[in-house]
């Protein structure tokens, strides 16, 4: 056999050729373009060595293989782009070949006429999961470390190398749509009962018994390759048929809105495909994979959501001047909601908490807050009691400063009141080490006015966490005028410790996120004003991709902190800084009729005893006269709220508080759910093209106001023909490089 | 052009459409051929002379297939001269025919055409022959799939029909159904189904709940919660029509059109082949058109279409005595009469599809010369028919007698 860089062949003597993968200098094996071509190699020398029986296909890694690799196929589309210019139709050939490279690749396996078995020693994801189902035998360690999924539509592609068509034709139909429409991980046993594989063995066992399964007389064809083959789910036109697709069609709406053309291209795929024999099949699916290729929604998908996120978790930011911080000890001074969150997730990554309070019984209480999201994670079956125990005894409740001695870093979350943090910052400061970082967690206060109460600005910054703290993956890092390399590095690598994504701000009113989220709930605001019905404003938003709508989003925070936010926004920047139409509307809701939100029960919305379903407050369509709905253009309240929400991202870029596009985007979708198949704030704009957005925010500035006029900065891109990613380039270093 | 005028009109009774309806004895192109053996014999028509026979049917598939009409003439002994097509519009298909038929005699091609429908939904099920619109996401997620009972329960939402308003309608349609069999108002249009040996299989609408009222009707559980929650289709209307927060079920089959057999066949002709035919003309086809609507909704197709229909003929709503809107379900009649502000006493006033039935393709016919029948009856000169149709459509057409 032949020397491969990535895999090793080794055929014992009962003629089985044993396939490692294990590519050098990666910790994950991915699909390369040298991977596939020495693949391709190994097939046609295994099927042409008479002396080899069948192949057992495993890696050499703990893990089995993360898929294919994305950067491949952004590289895959730039050359596309470029051809593009020549012509367009061979342009469009090159990428419809390519997309369909693993897929004949995996069919030309299939169809070998020997037989291959998978032995999934680990993580097997996408591409690697769909050579798996192109083998005719599929075995898994029987290990928790083994999670198939086919994942890609969570980045706005879709399985594209045979795994819609080989899904359907294994298992039921409608575990198989749910399955690939939500990327969901299968366990082994899970993967065993829908006849994904057929085995699960003990991990030391594997290859033995993927080995075994050849010996066994492993029919080197697969299902549908027999004459007879009858699809699991019985033909698509019949009965069991027409109560699938109808509803499937409908859930996916459902869920998707239909904003996500790479999950409706799975429907569709596995649709037309199950109607013709299998390799037509295939080419009907390598089709809709080159479509969803080029389109706007995969190509933002993929940047933001996986190789952005990827940089940013790696430390994208992080100066790379200061030695990598290991903590030792981490203070939490205030163990309210947010303080008892932070030590839940510092514990979790199993750095010890001192959590700091007035008195001990808050302190405590705020451990007991871990105590009771490890019971929840327990009753699901994702931790032990082991595992809660473990992460309480790093929790050590205290009202003594000098407990924080020692502490690498102290992250202060007490009351939102510049006194009260002056006093914590100043006693913390006096036991913990000269070089130790003091971070403080506000949501409200400028970083450089509370860096004024310490003897150290240069290690002072802010970190602001979310809330829910153990479920809202992204954190603030907010740098204050004197902040130093040392803080933003130490802040950095916490961020990553507790397995979060940093982004890094710059100091101002209400950060990045904060500001966003504020304009988002004005939209809503407005339009209570304007009559459009209350229905509409909630359903339009979630049309438009956002998670949650804007009014129980407020009934969330509370509809009197709206009214709090307005009124000390008022009292620093003057009346003209709150629309008074929108002060008026939250003083009805919280003075008038005492609608605080979610907290009393009474918001925008009425929240009824479980397990009735909150509905809107029925009199809010009283407080202003309504429109009549078909009226209205629902696509532009949709836009709305996407547009107010970039333009003020925009700003924030144009103020220089964001520096990074990646970090404005990625952080969008993670603090405030933005619209993900956009990509984000900033590639909402760039995939809109800069243009065309800046017509539509002038539409919409001339019908509803000043909060859509776009910054100058906009203008000045468009002039130049600039992106985001083109005026603030991330990569400076590789375009020189290049 | 030539005017096309209504020469006769019959229907067979409406069976049940179940295994134990009356009708599910009686094979589908057999309820054709009766119409048709009907029309030819109490008019003495030379068969030979017959230029057309349209037939809507709605699941045009296995014992339905292979073009019916075609297929009823050899069963009624027509001449082979005699033509037949096939046709589907959903619901409409019948009232589609007759003015496919108008066309062409207006049109010129067509002297004599017999228009009608037949459906046995007993025998062939609703949704047999299948189709894209609702089995390929490349057409339902752009087209927003939702069953007819959803539709109707998001008309009743959105236009503010309470379940007791729809319970109210139901048992009015079958009251007055009710009261216009007693009084024999059917009993020139209506055929009695005979065997081969002339005994009687049916001679009546037996779906008819006479008697029924909102009590009884209160007991009924809504029929389209399970889809509409489960099945991903409540959040598909609201896709469409974001205002509504929440849908209301307030359909059952107690306001729901009724699923049973029948047929129904109408004689067109032109005034020289009414001449010819030694016939009077008993109405004028006016005028008619179609509409496409808004599909989620599906069901208010019927709105858009008087609309565009009273435009077309310079017509008001004034204009028009008697209205036949089809009984698909009760919020569909009332959102019309709600867009129209029509009185109840000027709509259905036979009552409907709820009492009686919908077998599907042929209802429009059906219901027009129930219409006729009743213009005739009260001495007045014109009507409006219309039916809503799945996929969002609206067919209508308008009466005059001569």
């Amino acid at each position: 056999m032949a020397n491969y860089t990535n895999f090793t062949v080794e055929t014992d003597s009962d003629g089985i050729a044993l396939v490692t993968w294990n590519m050098p200098d990666k910790s994950m094996n991915v699909f390369t373009e040298e991977v596939m071509n020495e693949l391709e190699q190994i097939v046609d020398q295994t099927t042409a060595d008479e002396a080899v029986k069948g192949v057992v296909f495993t890696s050499g890694k703990e893990t089995f293989s993360g898929g294919a690799d994305l950067t491949m196929l952004q590289k895959m589309l730039g050359l596309y782009e470029a051809k593009r210019g020549g012509n367009e139709e061979e342009a469009m050939r090159f990428l419809f070949d390519n997309a369909g490279r693993m897929t004949w690749l995996f069919r030309k396996l299939e169809t070998s006429g020997k037989p291959w078995v998978s032995a999934i020693n680990g993580t097997c994801m996408g591409g690697a999961f769909e050579l798996s189902l192109a083998c005719h035998g599929r075995v898994a360690a029987d290990s928790d470390k083994v999670k198939m999924a086919l994942p890609e539509v969570k980045v706005g592609i879709f399985p594209g190398a045979g795994g819609t068509q080989r899904v359907m034709r294994l298992t039921d139909p409608q575990s198989g749509l749910q399955m690939l429409t939500s990327g969901q991980n299968l366990t082994p046993k899970k993967a065993k009962s829908m006849g994904l594989i057929q085995e699960i063995a003990a991990p030391d066992q594997l290859i033995d018994a993927a080995k075994a399964m050849i010996k066994n007389g492993l029919k080197p064809v697969q299902p549908w390759d027999e004459k007879g083959f009858k699809l699991p789910g019985g033909p698509v036109y019949s009965a069991a048929g027409a109560n699938l697709w109808p509803p499937a069609i409908a859930i996916l709406r459902r869920e998707t809105f239909g904003n996500y053309p790479g999950a409706a291209a799975i429907l569709r795929a596995a649709y037309e495909g199950l109607l013709v024999p299998f390799d037509t099949g295939l080419r009907i699916e390598q089709r809709y994979f080159a479509q969803i290729l080029r389109s706007t929604e995969a190509r933002m998908m993929i940047r933001s959501l996986f190789v952005s996120l990827q940089e940013l978790n790696k430390g994208a930011r992080r100066p790379s001047s200061v030695p990598e911080s290991k903590f030792t000890k981490i203070g939490v001074l205030g163990a309210g909601f947010m303080g008892a969150g932070i030590a839940f997730v510092t514990a979790k990554a199993g750095i010890p908490v001192v959590l700091l309070d007035r008195d001990i019984a808050a302190a405590e209480k705020g451990k007991a807050h871990s105590a009771g999201l490890m019971d929840g994670a327990i009753k699901k079956g994702r931790a032990t009691a082991e595992q809660k125990e473990k992460l309480l005894s790093l929790i050590t409740p205290t009202v003594d400063y000098k407990d924080l001695e020692g502490c690498d870093l102290v992250i202060e979350a007490v009351f939102e009141d510049s006194e009260v943090k002056k006093g914590a910052t100043q006693q913390t400061e006096a036991v913990i080490a000269a070089d130790a970082i003091f971070a403080s967690n506000t949501s409200t206060i400028p970083i450089s006015a509370l860096a004024q109460n310490s003897s150290r600005p240069a290690n002072f910054i802010g970190i602001h966490f979310f809330s829910p703290v153990d479920k809202m993956m992204l954190v603030e890092i907010i740098l204050g005028e004197k902040t130093e390399d040392k803080a933003i590095a130490t802040a950095i690598d916490y961020v990553r410790a507790i397995k979060k994504t940093p982004i890094v701000v710059n100091d101002t009113r209400g950060f990045y996120v904060n500001r966003c989220v504020l304009r988002y709930m004005a939209e809503a605001f407005q339009m209570v004003i304007e009559g459009v019905p209350p229905a509409m404003i909630e359903n339009a938003a979630r049309m438009a991709g956002m998670p949650v709508g804007p009014l129980a989003l407020t009934d969330e925070t509370a509809i009197d902190l709206a009214q709090k936010i307005m009124k000390q926004t008022i009292r620093d920047l003057g009346e003209k800084a709150v629309d008074p139409e929108q002060f008026k509307l939250i003083n009805t809701m919280v003075d008038t009729h005492g609608r605080l939100g979610r907290k009393n029960g009474k918001g925008f919305y009425d929240y009824p005893e479980k397990p009735a379903k909150k509905h809107l407050w029925p009199e809010l369509k009283t407080l202003y006269p309504q429109q009549d709905a078909d009226s209205l253009d629902v696509e532009e309240v949709k836009q709305r709220f996407l547009v107010t929400i970039a333009l003020e991202a925009a700003r924030v870029m144009e103020e220089g508080i964001v520096t990074d596009p990646r970090e404005a985007d990625v952080g969008s979708i993670l603090a405030f759910g933005f619209a993900p198949y956009t990509g984000g704030v900033l590639s909402y704009i760039d995939g809109m093209g800069m243009k065309k957005f800046l017509k539509l925010a002038a539409d919409l500035e001339a019908k509803y106001g000043p909060q859509f006029k776009a910054p100058k900065l906009l203008a000045d891109m468009a002039e130049k023909g600039e992106t985001f990613y083109d005026r603030f380039n991330p990569y400076p270093t590789a375009d020189k490089a290049a | 052009m030539a005017d096309a005028f209504v020469y006769d009109a019959v229907r067979t009774p409406r069976g049940r459409g179940k295994k134990d309806g009356s009708l599910h004895e009686v094979p589908a192109v057999r309820l054709a051929a009766k119409t048709l053996e009907a029309i030819r014999d109490r008019n003495g028509l030379d068969t030979s002379t017959v230029d057309d026979i349209i037939f809507g049917c709605v699941d045009p598939v296995g014992e339905a297939g292979s073009v019916i009409p075609r297929s009823a003439a050899f069963e009624a002994g027509y001449d082979n001269k005699a033509p037949g097509m096939q046709i589907s519009r959903f619901c409409a298909s019948g009232l589609d025919a007759i003015n496919l038929g108008a066309a062409k005699i207006a049109g010129g091609s067509d002297e004599i055409v017999i228009a009608g429908g037949v459906e046995s939904m007993s025998r062939v099920g609703m949704g047999m022959s299948g189709g894209a619109w609702f089995m390929d996401p490349s057409v339902g997620l752009p087209g927003f799939f939702v069953p007819q009972g959803v539709s109707a329960d998001l008309i009743a939402t959105k236009y503010g029909f309470s379940r007791d308003d729809v319970d109210a309608y139901a048992v009015e349609s079958q009251r007055r159904s009710a009261h216009s069999w007693e009084q024999g108002y059917f009993k020139n249009s209506v055929i009695t189904i005979k065997d081969q040996n002339g005994l009687t299989i049916l001679d009546h609408d037996e779906h008819m709940r006479p008697g029924t009222d909102m009590q009884s009707l209160a007991s009924l559980n809504p029929s389209f919660v399970m889809p509409g929650e489960m099945g991903g289709f409540n959040a598909v209307a609201i896709q469409r029509h974001p205002e509504v927060e929440a849908i209301n079920h307030v359909h059952h089959a107690g306001n729901s059109s009724g699923i049973v057999d029948g047929a129904a066949a109408i004689l067109l002709g032109s005034e020289n082949a009414g001449k010819a035919m030694g016939l009077k003309p008993r109405a004028r086809i006016r005028a008619f058109t179609n509409i496409g609507s808004e599909p989620a909704i599906m069901l208010t197709g019927p709105v858009d279409v008087t609309k565009k229909l009273l435009d077309k003929a310079g017509m008001s709503l004034a204009d028009i005595d008697l209205f036949e809107l089809n009984e698909a379900f009760a919020s569909v009649v009332l959102r019309y009469m709600q867009a129209f502000d029509i009185p109840h006493d000027k709509i259905n006033v036979n009552g409907g599809a709820i009492a009686m039935g919908h077998p599907l393709g042929a209802t429009g016919a059906m219901i027009l010369g129930t219409v006729l029948d009743e213009l005739e009856r009260r001495d007045l000169n014109t009507a409006l028919v219309t039916l809503c149709i799945g996929a969002g459509m609206g067919t209508a057409t308008i009466i005059e007698r001569v």
